[in-house]
Parts: C-alpha cells; sequence; structure tokens
C-alpha cells in the first residue's frame, strides 16, 4: 500500500512517497509522475522519507523516466532514502543512473544546479 | 397393493356383475309383486345390489379420471362429454330398438319396460359419476387445506345418503331435510371454486362452453328418459324402485347439475377477459426469456433485442427504440418499426427543447413525456415513454415506447416494461459477471502456463569441476517469478555460472527469463570476460526489454586452472563469501547496474570485472532478493546477517548440506511453509 502526496516549492514539485511500492501501487506513482511531467515542471524532487520498501518495479518507474528527462531537461532528484531503501537502489546500480541526495536542501540545490 | 389399472378393471367387472344381479333381482321382484307371489329373492337385494353397482362403479372413475394427472380442463369435460355421448347412444339404440319391434306384446310388458328402464339408469348413474368425478378434480384444483376438509365431509354426507336409500330405516322426516340441507349447502359452496375457469384461454374457454352445453341436454334426456320410464312401471307395480325415491341418485344429479350451470355460467362471464390473462402470462415468459437468455450462450445483444420485443408486445407499443451507451463503439441503436432518422428526430426535439433527463443516459426515472411530442410537428407519435436501464447503478441505456394515441401508456403498463428493463439490466450486469471470470480463469491458465516454462527453463543437472561441486535450489511463489540459474561449461578448465532476477512477474517474467536463458548460453560459450558478457548481454536485451523492465544478474567464470573466480555484478544481490583461511564470510558489494536499465553503449561504464583467488573449502552462495527479503510474522526481513549467520553454522558441509541448511534455517524464520516470493540459491563449495 502506498499514499502519494504531492506539494509545490519554489518551482519544484515536490512527490512525497509514504508506505510500500510493490508491483501493484508502482502503477500510482508512475501516473503521478507521469502527470507532474505533463504539468510542466521543470525540477522534480521525491521525498523518500517516509518510504518503507521499493520492490523491482517500483525501480522500474523511476529508470522508465530517466531518459525522458534528460530528453526534456528537467531533473529528477529523490532524497532521503532510509537506509534499506537507499541499498536496494545501490545494489541495483541505480544509485549511479539516479540523483540521490540525503536532505530536501541538498536535493534543490542539486536540483537548481542541473535545470540551468 | 394392487396396481390402479387392475383396481379399474376389478371394478369395472364389479359393477357388471352388480347390475346384472340387479336387474335379476328387480325383475323377479317385479314379476312376483304382479303375480301377487312371495318373492323368490329378499326384496332388499336390488338396493343393496344398486348401491353396490353405485360403488364399484365410483371407484372405476376414481382410478380412471383421478389418477390420471395429464388430464387438462377441457380433457376432463372431454371425458365427461363422451361417456355422455356413450351412454346416450346406448339408450337411443335400445330406444330404437324397442320402436322397431313395434307395439307388440314384449313392448308393452312390464318386465320389459323395467329391463329397458334399468338400462338407462345405469347408463345416467354412469354419467353422473363420471361428471362427479371430473367436477371434482376440477374443484380441488389449486385446493386448501379446508377445501379438502369440505369436500371430505360432502362425499361422507352422500355416503350416509346411500347406506340410508339402502337399509330404508324410517328416520323422522326432519332429519332427513336437515342432511338433504346440508348437502345442498355443500354442493353451492364447493361449486364457488371455479380457480380452473381462470386458467383456459379463450380457445380453450369456448370449447369447454360446448362440451358444458352437450352435458346439459345429456342430462335433459336421461331426465327426461329415465322418469318417463319409471312413471310408466310405477303405474303397474308398486313394488317398483323408483329413481325418484333413491336419495343419493337425486343429490348427485343435483351436484351435476349445480356445479355445470356454475361453470357454464362462469366461463361465459370469463370469456371477455380471458384476453387479459394470457397476456400476464406471456409477459411472465417474456421475463424468464430475458431472465434465460444469458445462459444459451447468447450475447448482451440478444437480451436488448428480447428486451425490446417483449417490450412492444407487452404494452401494445406502435414503435419503440433501445439506446445503449457504449464506451468502446459509440452508442448503439435497436429500433422496432421507427427508423432511426426518426428516432433522432424525436431525440434531437426533446434536447432541443431542454426537457432534462428525458432520454439522457443519465436519467434514473421512468418519465412519461407524451405532453412534449404534441410540439413536434409531423410526428406520427402521440405518447413516449422512457425507461432506464440500470447495470451496477449506472444507466447504460434507454428504452422508449410510443403510441399513436394520445395517453396511450398506463400505469399498469409503466410497470410491468419497468420491471423488465430492470430484469434485463440484471441480466446483463451477469453475463458481464461471466465474462469476467471467464477472464480471470483464463489469466489462471496462463499462470499456470508460464509457471510451467519457468520450471522448464533451469537446468535439470550442473556442471561440476574437479575441484568445486555445485547445488541449487529454486521454489517459486504462486505467482510466476522471473529467477533464474544456470551453468555452462566454456572449456576443460573453465566454467560459467549465472544466477538471475527477472523483475516483474507472470509471463511477461517467464518470457524475460527464457530470453536471458538464451543469451547465457550463446554467450558463455564465446570464453568472454565477464564485463563483455554483461554489455553484450545488455544491447542484446535493451531491444526485448519494454521501458521499465530490467534484468538483474551476476556472472561468473570458474577457472580451475588458475584458482580464479572472475565475476561481474549487474545489479544482482551481493555475493555471499566464505573464505575457509580467514574463517570469515563477507559479501561482495561491487560496482554494477542492472541489465535493461541503460540503454546506451554508456553501460560499459556502469559494470566492471572482478577477480577473486579460491582455495579448497571456500564457499559462495548466490541467492535471490527473494530470500533477503522473506518476511517473518512480525514483518521483520531476514537480510543479510542471518544468511551469513546460517553459512557460518554450516562451513564444513557439501554444497547440498549447506544449501539444505539455509533453506531450513529460511522456512525456520518465516515460520510458514507459505511463500510469498520466488526462494532461489546456488551454492559453490570449492574443494
Amino acid at each position: 500500500m502506498v499514499h502519494i502526496k504531492r506539494l509545490q516549492e519554489d518551482g519544484a514539485d515536490i512527490i512525497s512517497v509514504i508506505g510500500e511500492i510493490d508491483a501493484s501501487s508502482s502503477i500510482e506513482l508512475d501516473l503521478t509522475i507521469a502527470k507532474s511531467l505533463g504539468e510542466g515542471f521543470r525540477k522534480i524532487l521525491v521525498d523518500c522519507s517516509a518510504l518503507e520498501y521499493i520492490s523491482s518495479a517500483g525501480l522500474g518507474v523511476f529508470m522508465s523516466y530517466i531518459e525522458e528527462m534528460k530528453d526534456k531537461n528537467v531533473p529528477l532528484v529523490l532524497f532521503g532514502m532510509k537506509e534499506k531503501v537507499a541499498n536496494t537502489f545501490s545494489i541495483l546500480g541505480l544509485a549511479d543512473l539516479l540523483c540521490i541526495r540525503n536532505t530536501k536542501q541538498e536535493a534543490k540545490k542539486l536540483a537548481d544546479e542541473l535545470s540551468v | 397393493m394392487l396396481k390402479s389399472k387392475a383396481i379399474i378393471r376389478l371394478a369395472f367387472l364389479g359393477s357388471i356383475i352388480a347390475w346384472l344381479i340387479l336387474v335379476f333381482s328387480d325383475i323377479m321382484v317385479l314379476f312376483s309383486d304382479m303375480k301377487g307371489l312371495p318373492p323368490g329373492v329378499p326384496v332388499w337385494l336390488p338396493r343393496v345390489m344398486l348401491d353396490l353397482f353405485i360403488i364399484c362403479l365410483f371407484y372405476y372413475y376414481k382410478y380412471r379420471v383421478e389418477r390420471d394427472e395429464g388430464l387438462n380442463f377441457t380433457d376432463l369435460l372431454w371425458k365427461v362429454f363422451a361417456t355422455g355421448l356413450i351412454a346416450t347412444v346406448v339408450s337411443l339404440v335400445f330406444r330404437l330398438g324397442s320402436s322397431l319391434l313395434g307395439t307388440t306384446k314384449l313392448v308393452s310388458n312390464i318386465l320389459f319396460t323395467d329391463f329397458i328402464y334399468q338400462i338407462n339408469l345405469a347408463l345416467f348413474i354412469s354419467f353422473l359419476l363420471a361428471a362427479y368425478t371430473s367436477w371434482k378434480r376440477l374443484i380441488l384444483y389449486q385446493k386448501s387445506k379446508w377445501l379438502i376438509r369440505t369436500w371430505i365431509i360432502f362425499e361422507f354426507c352422500l355416503f350416509i345418503v346411500l347406506i340410508y336409500d339402502s337399509l330404508q330405516i324410517s328416520i323422522p322426516e326432519t332429519a332427513t331435510t336437515l342432511i338433504l340441507v346440508v348437502i345442498g349447502l355443500l354442493v353451492i359452496v364447493l361449486s364457488a371454486n371455479m380457480r380452473w375457469v381462470a386458467y383456459l384461454n379463450f380457445k380453450q374457454k369456448w370449447t369447454c362452453l360446448l362440451l358444458l352445453l352437450l352435458t346439459f341436454f345429456y342430462l335433459g334426456y336421461f331426465i327426461y328418459t329415465v322418469s318417463r320410464l319409471s312413471e310408466s312401471i310405477s303405474t303397474e307395480s308398486p313394488a317398483f324402485l323408483d329413481f325418484n325415491s333413491h336419495i343419493f341418485n337425486l343429490c348427485l344429479l343435483v351436484f351435476v347439475v349445480v356445479y355445470s350451470n356454475f361453470s357454464f355460467l362462469v366461463i361465459l362471464f370469463n370469456l371477455p377477459t380471458s384476453s387479459v390473462f394470457e397476456q400476464k402470462l406471456e409477459e411472465v415468459i417474456n421475463f424468464q426469456r430475458i431472465s434465460q437468455s444469458i445462459q444459451t450462450e447468447q450475447n448482451e445483444e440478444s437480451v436488448y433485442n428480447i428486451l425490446l420485443e417483449s417490450s412492444v408486445s407487452s404494452v401494445f407499443a406502435d414503435a419503440a427504440w433501445l439506446e445503449i451507451q457504449s464506451a468502446n463503439d459509440g452508442n448503439k441503436l435497436f429500433t422496432y418499426k421507427i427508423t432511426e432518422r426518426e428516432s433522432k428526430d424525436i431525440r434531437d426535439h426533446l434536447k432541443s427543447h431542454n426537457i432534462k433527463g428525458a432520454l439522457e443516459q443519465s436519467s434514473d426515472r421512468t418519465r412519461n413525456l407524451s405532453k412534449h411530442l404534441a410540439s413536434l410537428k409531423g410526428a406520427r407519435f402521440r405518447s413516449l415513454l422512457s425507461f432506464p436501464i440500470t447495470v451496477k447503478g449506472e444507466t447504460i441505456g434507454t428504452l422508449a415506447l410510443l403510441k399513436e394515441l394520445p395517453e396511450g401508456f398506463n400505469k399498469e403498463m409503466t410497470r410491468i416494461v419497468s420491471a423488465f428493463a430492470n430484469q434485463a439490466g440484471i441480466s446483463i450486469e451477469n453475463f458481464r459477471l461471466m465474462e469476467e471470470a471467464f477472464q480471470t480463469e483464463r489469466y489462471k491458465e496462463e499462470l499456470k502456463i508460464a509457471k510451467t516454462v519457468q520450471k522448464s527453463l533451469l537446468p535439470t543437472s550442473l556442471e561440476a569441476g574437479p575441484d568445486f561441486e555445485i547445488s541449487a535450489f529454486a521454489e517459486s511463489a504462486d505467482e510466476v517469478g522471473g529467477d533464474y540459474y544456470d551453468t555452462l561449461r566454456i572449456n576443460d578448465h573453465q566454467v560459467a555460472l549465472i544466477i538471475a532476477d527477472v523483475s516483474g512477474k507472470g509471463t511477461t517474467a517467464a518470457f524475460h527469463m527464457s530470453q536471458m536463458k538464451g543469451i547465457f548460453h550463446s554467450l558463455a560459450q564465446q570464453e568472454l570476460d565477464p564485463k563483455e558478457f554483461m554489455e553484450r548481454a545488455n544491447r542484446a536485451l535493451v531491444f526485448c526489454l519494454e521501458r521499465g523492465s530490467f534484468i538483474s544478474a551476476t556472472y561468473f567464470v570458474v577457472d580451475s586452472k588458475t584458482k580464479t573466480i572472475r565475476y561481474s555484478r549487474a545489479g544482482h544481490c551481493p555475493v555471499l563469501y566464505f573464505k575457509a583461511s580467514a574463517g570469515s564470510t563477507e559479501f561482495l558489494k561491487d560496482k554494477g547496474t542492472a541489465l535493461g536499465m541503460v540503454r546506451s553503449r554508456d553501460y560499459c561504464k556502469f559494470v566492471e570485472t572482478n577477480e577473486i583467488l579460491y582455495a579448497p573449502g571456500d564457499i559462495m552462495v548466490l541467492y535471490t532478493d527473494g530470500i533477503t527479503e522473506a518476511k517473518n510474522q512480525k514483518g521483520e526481513e531476514f537480510d543479510y546477517p542471518r544468511l551469513e549467520a546460517a553459512l557460518k553454522e554450516v562451513t564444513e558441509k557439501s554444497s547440498q548440506e549447506i544449501e539444505k541448511h539455509i533453506i531450513q534455517r529460511l522456512y525456520e524464520f518465516s515460520g510458514s511453509s507459505e511463500i510469498n516470493d520466488d526462494y532461489t540459491s546456488m551454492t559453490i563449495k570449492f574443494k
């Protein structure tokens, strides 16, 4: 079960993911990111501080947006990951592909740098 | 128990014998009376024989008519009519015979007259009893407890009368009158049971009327003949057994006549309303058609057609249409005696007059919209009724019925059609539910196939080297996952190993797994460096994997000549390695991104080849995330430390035993034999 909230701050769309993302709930995450992109946000941050677990399908969602965002020059930054979740990202080697930061400030800063 | 056929024959035989004795004894009595001699047979004999005759005949008809379930109402009346016909014809033959004999001595002989009289009486009684038995069935149609009790009392009274007749005990006049009054009342009460008439259709009613008329004719004929004969005999001899003095016969006659009259009148007055009843019956049948239409492999379309047809025929609509809103292929229109053009005109007209909820799909009420039609020029219809068709609380269509007459629909009709529309909605809902069930079934079947495919993709035997042994374990959950492991001998000193996990589940996972197997078997033979292997595998998979899908894998080349393990990790769970010399375990967390994630040639930057030297006693455990992520009841994960600990307990054992032990620990931890993910592991023990 997952609960997803959206919040806008300084022109960035902050998507908060609360709970667990498995095969079925990953669709919701997918839709949220697609919506955010569709609404034309130039910076997308994902708050993972309340994310308890993410399955391979959930990781697939982030992965599937990497190229599209690169093309559109919209930075996607994840932040506040718990150790276990971060471990999942690093084992799959996604840590090298995605921008991951510890705090919101750092994430915002990175997004600002990237979007310029 | 005697069979009913035997009883029928016995009763018939009994009645004939009784009648023969009756005739013989009666003539004897009459003869001796006329000659003034003491009778050779007892005087009571004819009376008792008459009773016996009646009882036997009663049972004869009881078993013939009452037990025959196949008879319907007209059949019953027909039976009465046929019996009457035979009786009359026989009687007429005798009459003809006697008239042919002319005024001979024989004809004027009182004994001969008595004989003729007895024949006629027997025929008359048998006709009356046939009618009595048939009427009984008609009266007891849709019986109630009360009705059955009344009937039993009635039959009992008749029986008492019969006994009384033959015993000739003189009881006070008042008692006789009382019994007669009781019987009379019972006859009237019973005759009020005319429910069967309602079930006759128009044609049957006419047939019944005709049959009843003929029955009246027979009755009249026999009453006339029998009373004429008895009159002529009784003037000659006082000892004659008069029909009129027999109260039972009179009661029977009264009952038959009264009920026949009642039936005749009731049927006659029911004639005009029979069409209404027939229509009700047709409605019930239509209802059944709608609800059953689903079972017989029909589709939604046929439900709509039946609905349209039934509604039109139930309310005598001149035209109708049914509009069904459908998400995929636009609105569908079914029409009856109205062109699409005309129906569109009416709809447009209503829309232009802003009549809310009329034929709109959102309408949830039945509406009579006749008044709005008046303002439509050139329309031939003056009445319009619209009904919503709802499935799961959602309106999916509208049924519109039209009539050329103004005020053409009444409340009754509205109710019927609204019931039809509801039933159609339910039928369609059932139909859709059934479709869904089929889909689920198909999906399950697909999963089963996927599972078989997945199983067949795993190797049946594993390679082994001179200095190492391998064992593997795989157990999959209900949902098919995509865990894969395999081994391949490259040359005499090199063996390739792989463990992989395909993202996602079900058929696609099994499909990707088979691709991975193909890639492994073709690339491993080429003696590639593990990093090169991953790069090429990635390049091949990019074209097979859809966006968001990936495969995590670790590829090893074990070289028994150089005692090295060269491997490359692509996003797969880190290998657990036990070093015997140090007695320590570690997870080999090297850099590496899963296959399919980076879709360009840049992938080479994300993978690397690592090398370790192995020594005897070293153990390598490959596994998938199903094992580390296995949860216990508290929701805790098995995780890396527990896996490590499990291995450390059995480092001295063979690969197979190590594996068994780890899996056992895993099951102990999860606390159930039910698994929610795939458990796959491969253990390599070096010697």
